[in-house]
């Protein structure tokens, strides 16, 4: 009977993210809620060299995969790397991020592993079921698993972030057959931008339409930058286009769990709140009172955006200066 | 070359907005189906590919009940050629492992009439949500998997290349077909049903397929070949009730939500 919960670390090109720990963070959970032995695996091109860091936080073992054809995201060989990273750990629980790449190997391991799957899971009880929003966030699915072994993917900003603690887990390499390749990596365009990537925000700032123009949004960014928040926008917002869809929030764009949502000129159609409901502190600003996100908001200000917000961001700036040691 | 695409689409409730019943289980009885939001778009990927390549045929597949045949009818409605249905109640309850199965013996069954080129799905269900289950049935067939796809940027007889939208950027990724590829909203934007696919969507009659016809066992469909279950259906907590900031001036305001803000830690 397999005995092991497998926290599957996949380096976004070359590098850890914070959200690696995140995942040793729910795999701790799960381990002590099922009593069985917590490993992780680091697959990547250059695994090995970042096994270090993760095998300093709470793993008893860490496998690396590395291989030059795992350099790159491809759901095929990133699938078949984690099962072979699974069948030495002798899993009965796989744990990956809810990010794009996390999510499309998840689904790929679970039919070569012969395991149910659930995503973007938010909760992991003490029998080891776990829950997941579903119906855009309206309702909480319970899921059992049936299956002997079983693979999940956690929501971001949701499990707490491991830290480095104790002596470091060994670290053992796995051997992989990289087989006959089906897909193949030819290039990554990176985006330039200076913004904080959305689903792993703290914080995040977010205009609708509102903000009335792409001009609206510029006191906006002032306030994300004044905050270190990242940059959400309602569909309204990006229909007009004055923000690209990669901003978008809710059911047809991201879900986001920040500590901080702030939605200014966004009136909460049930739409939106599909993606932003789960954050932590909720912050309206809107002319409108009685709208949906001014009555669910934890904080609601009544006013003018283009009033309130360069008023907002010179306020934080100003005791920001304060706070710094003369 | 001519190409044999396929597009997979589910029946969804039209609304998302539902609440629970006695039972613990979504209250979705009365609510109307409807074509699952982001399939709109994998349909119309499939249909401007067919129409880039003279000769290719665009199908849409579905698992689903009876109901679920009005969803192949607005396939029809916006281009599609064909509708194939794999129902009965033996798919009922199916978690993704178990409908992604289901998929790919139809796929199977499909290929063996006729090699399949391409198969297309949309980013995710607007019930469950999961966005797995165009992987899972390529994986079931052992073909290749792209998801996230923003743009069919090549397809020919033998391969595709794509682009993702990842979180930080995009990737060029070529694949050997048949594949899968998971679609996301920024592929395109979907054409509204013609007055001749409407025409033609009335017309239209769909091969039926039961599992037993694509050589799944009864243990293997629905709810009995289901890895994860789930077993209730709850609404979120309820946020604690809101602070409203008042305040003469929106200075006033401003001040006083930083102060807020900083008390809380969140600043
Ligand atoms: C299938 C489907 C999927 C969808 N998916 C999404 C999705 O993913 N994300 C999403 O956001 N929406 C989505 N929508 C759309 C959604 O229904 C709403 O239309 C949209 O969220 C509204 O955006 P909004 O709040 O910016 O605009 P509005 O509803 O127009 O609200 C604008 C708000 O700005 C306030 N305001 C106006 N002027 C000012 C001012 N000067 N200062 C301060 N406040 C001001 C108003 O009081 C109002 O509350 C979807 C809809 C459908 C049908």
């Amino acid at each position: 009977m397999a005995n092991g919960i497998l926290v599957v670390v996949t380096p976004s090109r070359g590098a850890l993210s914070p959200s690696s720990y995140e995942l040793l963070g729910a795999g701790k959970v799960l381990a002590d809620a099922l009593k069985q032995p917590l490993l992780a695996a680091v697959i990547g091109g250059n695994a090995a060299a970042l096994a270090g860091d993760i095998a300093a936080r709470g793993a008893s073992k860490v496998l690396v995969v590395e291989h030059p054809s795992l350099k790159d995201f491809t759901e095929e060989s990133y699938a078949r790397a984690a099962a072979a990273a699974a069948a030495k750990a002798d899993a009965s629980r796989v744990i990956l991020p809810s990010t794009i790449a996390g999510r499309a190997l998840a689904a790929r391991l679970a039919v070569l592993l012969k395991a149910g799957l659930a995503t973007d899971v938010t909760e992991i009880l003490a029998d080891g079921k776990v829950r997941r929003g579903y119906y855009g966030g309206n309702l909480i699915a319970e899921v059992e698993f049936k299956s002997p072994v079983a693979v999940l993917t956690v929501a971001a900003m949701t499990f707490p972030r491991a830290e480095p603690a104790g002596a470091a887990a060994p670290v053992e390499a796995v051997s992989f057959d990289p087989g006959a390749s089906v897909s193949e990596f030819v290039s990554f365009q990176g985006e330039e931008s200076r913004e904080i990537d959305l689903g792993a925000a703290e914080k995040v700032v977010a205009g609708g339409a509102g903000l009335g123009s792409a001009d609206g949004f510029k006191p906006l960014f002032d306030l994300a930058h004044a905050l270190g928040a990242a940059v959400g926008a309602s569909r309204r917002a990006v229909d007009s286009g004055w923000i690209p869809y990669k901003h978008q929030v809710g059911l047809t764009g991201r879900t986001v769990r920040p500590k901080l949502y702030v939605a200014v000129g966004i009136s909460g159609q049930i739409q939106h709140l599909a993606g932003m409901a789960a954050s932590g502190t909720i912050v309206a600003i809107n002319s409108d009172k009685d709208c949906p996100l001014m009555q669910m908001a934890s904080i609601a200000v009544v006013g003018e955006y283009s009033e309130l917000l360069p008023l907002i961001t010179a306020e934080i700036k100003a005791r920001k200066g304060h706070a710094v040691p003369a | 070359m001519a190409l044999n695409i396929i597009v997979c689409v589910k029946s969804t409730p039209s609304t998302v907005n539902v609440g629970v019943d006695a039972d613990g289980k979504p209250k979705i009885a009365g609510v109307p189906v409807a074509l699952n939001p982001f399939d709109e778009f994998a349909v119309e990927a499939a249909v401007r590919l067919k129409e880039s390549v003279p000769g290719s045929t665009a199908t849409a597949l579905t698992v689903g009940p009876d109901a679920a045949a009005e969803i192949l009818r607005e396939a029809i409605a916006r281009g599609a050629d064909a509708g194939v249905h794999v129902t009965g109640a033996e798919f009922e309850g199916g978690d993704s492992y178990a409908t992604s199965l289901a998929l790919s013996a139809a796929l199977k069954k499909l290929h063996a009439e006729k090699p399949v080129s391409i198969v297309i799905f949309g980013k995710n269900t607007s019930d469950a949500g999961a966005g797995v289950v165009g992987t899972q049935t390529a994986a079931w067939l052992d073909w290749a998997s792209v998801s996230a796809v923003k743009k069919l940027e090549a397809v020919d007889e033998t391969s595709a290349t794509v682009l993702r939208q990842m979180e930080d950027g995009v990737d060029t990724v070529k694949l050997k077909l048949p594949a899968c590829v998971s679609t996301i909203k920024e592929i395109n934007e979907p054409r509204l049903p013609s007055l001749k696919g409407k025409m033609a969507s009335k017309k239209a009659v769909f091969p039926r397929w039961t599992a037993a016809e694509l050589g799944l066992q009864p243990a293997q469909a629905g709810a009995a070949g289901a890895g994860a279950v789930v077993v209730k259906a709850a609404l979120p907590p309820a946020r604690p009730a809101g602070l409203k900031v008042e305040g003469a001036t929106a200075a006033e305001k401003a001040a006083k939500l930083v102060d807020i803000l900083v008390e809380r830690k969140l600043i």
